[in-house]
């Protein structure tokens, strides 16, 4: 972690108070979304934005993990049971999973930037943003097999991604959200429904993570909706 | 393969390679010549031809073989390809110097065993009768991007280097009444080229055919029309003896002359040239082909790459190529400050010690910031008897102090296999783009139907692709560790 992000961490605090209340009455509602930097989907899908991101999640609340960031501690978060199902699960906003004594919800989220901001979706939700891990999934919706695709991401901190139940990208140590930081061999996504899934794992500080599908030439995949899911309207 | 040592400085642009007393590899084989050609390919070969009717041929562009003389022997012939035909011009004196001439002759093939090959007289393209401020030999025949205009410029120390307009569909004097355009003076074996809306002159300077103590080296001047005026970069003009250094005497080779354009296309472009004295071939007149850069708008003769051990850094990501292995930290993990640090200097990174918990098989290449850690430390080394290409042999690329090698997967994306083979898809050709920046690509590419290269597709992930020339995404900067 950088020491930039140690010594702001406390004026974020003080700074968000009133939107912590704010979102707290909200929060009470199961599914609910913070609405700083995320919102809820207020459509089943919708396209990747102009440069591919894809900008519909379902984030489950964050679990506890020791927050080590080397290859093989990462690989060990992510590869522990949680829960049921955690690598094959298509949860529903306001879905709850029991992780040790912890009940976490997942919640849909729609970003309107090219980054999904789980700082702000943990602290505002009241849930702890240093030494955790997110779990995150997406459905990209193919008119079609999309042959020679890549996944493309970035995450702060380190994170390993699937696509289709299959892991394609592992990145890690303690990093920031690059664009096509960690980019995936070229791979098909079948016509229909493919599941995205991210786990991202952060030491301290901000944390967040980018995702977008590059085709053969290296751009912006285009062709395809994105839906997190059937969202519980509050 | 014959391994040159040489103390030759390197030149550094933009914080490239920097490396001083590191091997450098001249060509392969049988590389004797005198006033080369420029070097032309021909239905899958290379061909130049020199002085006295020598012929060199190579199937790669790296080793080289005697090949058979043309029809008309003379001194320092040039060769062009226009549709079906392959011109050469070849000058001859015709008395006491300066009377010579230039003759033109032709051919529909290069290779000997074509059924197609059969020199044919063009005549005499241009002359000197012995009383003119000229001698007309050492041409250099130029073909302008710009317009498809053909020309011819010749001379000799003897006064003026002049310039003649050739008909592209004949290859003679669109009008043998024109008078020549004077152009340079008091120099030879020159040759023009195009580049971003400049003309440019390239001849020689010094002293030839003395062997080591032939002072020829290789100057440049440019004008903004064929005609010129040739200004260098003084703003002296080349009718007033003006120059800019282009190539000289360096390491082991002495004499740099005849400088040849060699346009490989998507922004690749190499030259060829003999050196008067090669000290390690016994002080011989030897071809060379090197990587053609260029830098404010001026040519720069760059090099071939050198054996070495280097980071290989992005110049998209700046990220650099390693091993998808667990890192150690350089001394081991400690804190920030003076707290973390140790007493005295900490040795670099030690393969066959952290190397043990590696995979025993092929592992994953990806990219990371580069912290001197040994699955980020790439040796490369030339492969003997692998072939190569235009100036270079055949690279592997290992893990310095392993035999990890970089080659291409079946899937056609990058691996580290755990030991080098020889196979074509573990040997890599090294190209110097003309940014001074580097382009890798494998020999072959899997099922890949297209060459294809080393390219940054994300900050820690590389791939193989077709070769992009207007971006950085396959520009690669190898730096000494």
């Amino acid at each position: 972690m950088s020491m930039l992000r140690n010594f702001r961490l406390p004026t974020l605090v003080v700074l968000t108070v009133p939107a912590l209340l704010a979102v707290s009455v909200a929060a009470g509602l199961a599914g609910a979304a913070p609405e700083r930097f995320l919102t809820r989907p207020d459509t089943a899908e919708k396209p990747p934005n102009a440069d591919g991101f894809l900008q519909r999640w379902l984030l489950l609340e964050p679990i506890r993990v020791d927050g080590q960031l080397t290859d093989s501690a990462v690989q060990a978060d992510v590869k522990k049971e949680y829960f049921p199902d955690q690598l094959t699960v298509i949860a529903h906003d306001g879905d709850q999973v029991k992780v040790g004594a912890a009940e976490l919800t997942w919640h849909a989220v729609e970003t309107k930037d090219y980054n999904v901001n789980l700082y702000y979706f943990a602290h505002d939700l009241g849930k702890p943003t240093s030494n955790v891990l997110f779990w995150g999934v997406t459905i990209v919706n193919c008119p079609q097999d999309m042959p020679g695709v890549r996944l493309a991401v970035g995450s702060n901190a380190a994170s390993v991604w699937w696509v289709n139940g299959k892991e394609v990208i592992g990145i890690y140590g303690d990093r920031q959200t690059v664009i096509d930081d960690g980019v995936s061999r070229r791979i098909t996504l079948k016509k229909g429904a493919n599941i995205v899934r991210c786990a991202v794992v952060n030491g301290g500080g901000a944390t967040d993570f980018c995702a977008r599908l590059l085709d053969s030439e290296d751009g912006p995949l285009k062709g395809f909706t994105v839906s997190a899911g059937d969202v519980k309207q509050p | 393969m014959n391994r040159i040592p040489c103390a030759r400085p390197v030149l550094i642009l933009t914080g490239l390679v920097a490396a001083w007393a590191s091997p450098v590899f001249a060509l392969d084989g049988e590389v004797r010549i005198h006033d080369p050609s420029t070097v032309i390919p021909c239905d899958g070969k290379f061909y130049t031809y020199g002085t006295g009717g020598s012929c060199l041929v190579s199937d790669d562009g790296w080793t080289w073989r005697r090949g058979e003389r043309p029809s008309r022997r003379g001194l320092a012939p040039d060769v062009i390809h226009i549709d079906d035909r392959y011109y050469m011009y070849v000058a001859a004196n015709i008395g006491a110097q300066p009377k010579a001439a230039v003759n033109m002759i032709w051919n529909k093939t290069l290779d000997p065993k074509s059924p197609d090959y059969k020199w044919e007289e063009g005549g005499v393209v241009a002359s000197s009768d012995g009383e003119e401020f000229c001698n007309a030999i050492d041409p250099g025949v130029f073909r302008d991007p710009a317009d498809g205009k053909l020309w011819l410029v010749y001379g000799s120390y003897f006064g003026y280097i002049r310039l003649v307009q050739l008909d592209p569909k004949t290859g003679k004097r669109v009008d043998p009444n024109d008078q020549p355009v004077n152009i340079a003076i008091n120099c030879e074996a020159s040759d023009l080229i195009f580049h971003d809306g400049w003309y440019y002159l390239l001849a020689d300077h010094g002293s030839c055919c003395r062997g080591a103590d032939s002072g020829y080296n290789i100057r440049v001047g440019r004008a903004r029309k064929v005609t010129g005026p040739y200004l260098d970069n003084m703003g002296v003009g080349m009718l007033q003896g003006g120059g800019k250094l282009f190539l000289g005497s360096g390491g082991r080779v002495i004499g740099p002359g005849h400088f040849g354009l060699l346009d490989l296309g998507a922004g690749v472009q190499k030259f060829s040239c003999h050196y008067e004295a090669d000290l390690d071939r016994g002080g011989a007149s030897v071809l060379d082909i090197r990587p053609l850069l260029w830098k404010d708008g001026w040519p720069v003769a760059g090099d071939n790459f050198k054996e070495g051990t280097y980071e290989i850094e992005s110049v998209r990501t700046g990220t650099a190529l390693e091993l998808a292995v667990e890192g150690v930290p350089v001394g081991g993990r400690r804190g920030r400050g003076e707290a973390g640090a140790q007493d005295g200097v900490i040795p670099s990174q030690d393969v066959a010690h952290v190397s043990t918990n590696w995979p025993a098989g092929a592992i994953d290449v990806r990219m990371a910031n580069y912290l001197c850690q040994a699955q980020q430390k790439w040796a490369v080394t030339p492969v003997a008897n692998a072939g190569g290409y235009l100036g270079s042999p055949y690279f592997k690329i290992t893990i310095a102090g392993t035999d990890r090698t970089l080659a291409v997967g079946e899937d056609g994306e990058l691996v580290a296999l755990p030991a080098f083979s020889g196979a074509d898809e573990q040997l890599w050709r090294l190209d110097q783009l003309a940014d001074g920046t580097w382009r890798a690509m494998p020999k072959s590419a899997a099922t890949a139907k297209e060459p294809l290269v080393l390219s940054a597709v994300g900050s820690s992930f590389a791939t193989l692709s077709k070769f992009d020339p207007a971006g950085d995404k396959q520009r690669w900067l190898f730096k000494t560790p």
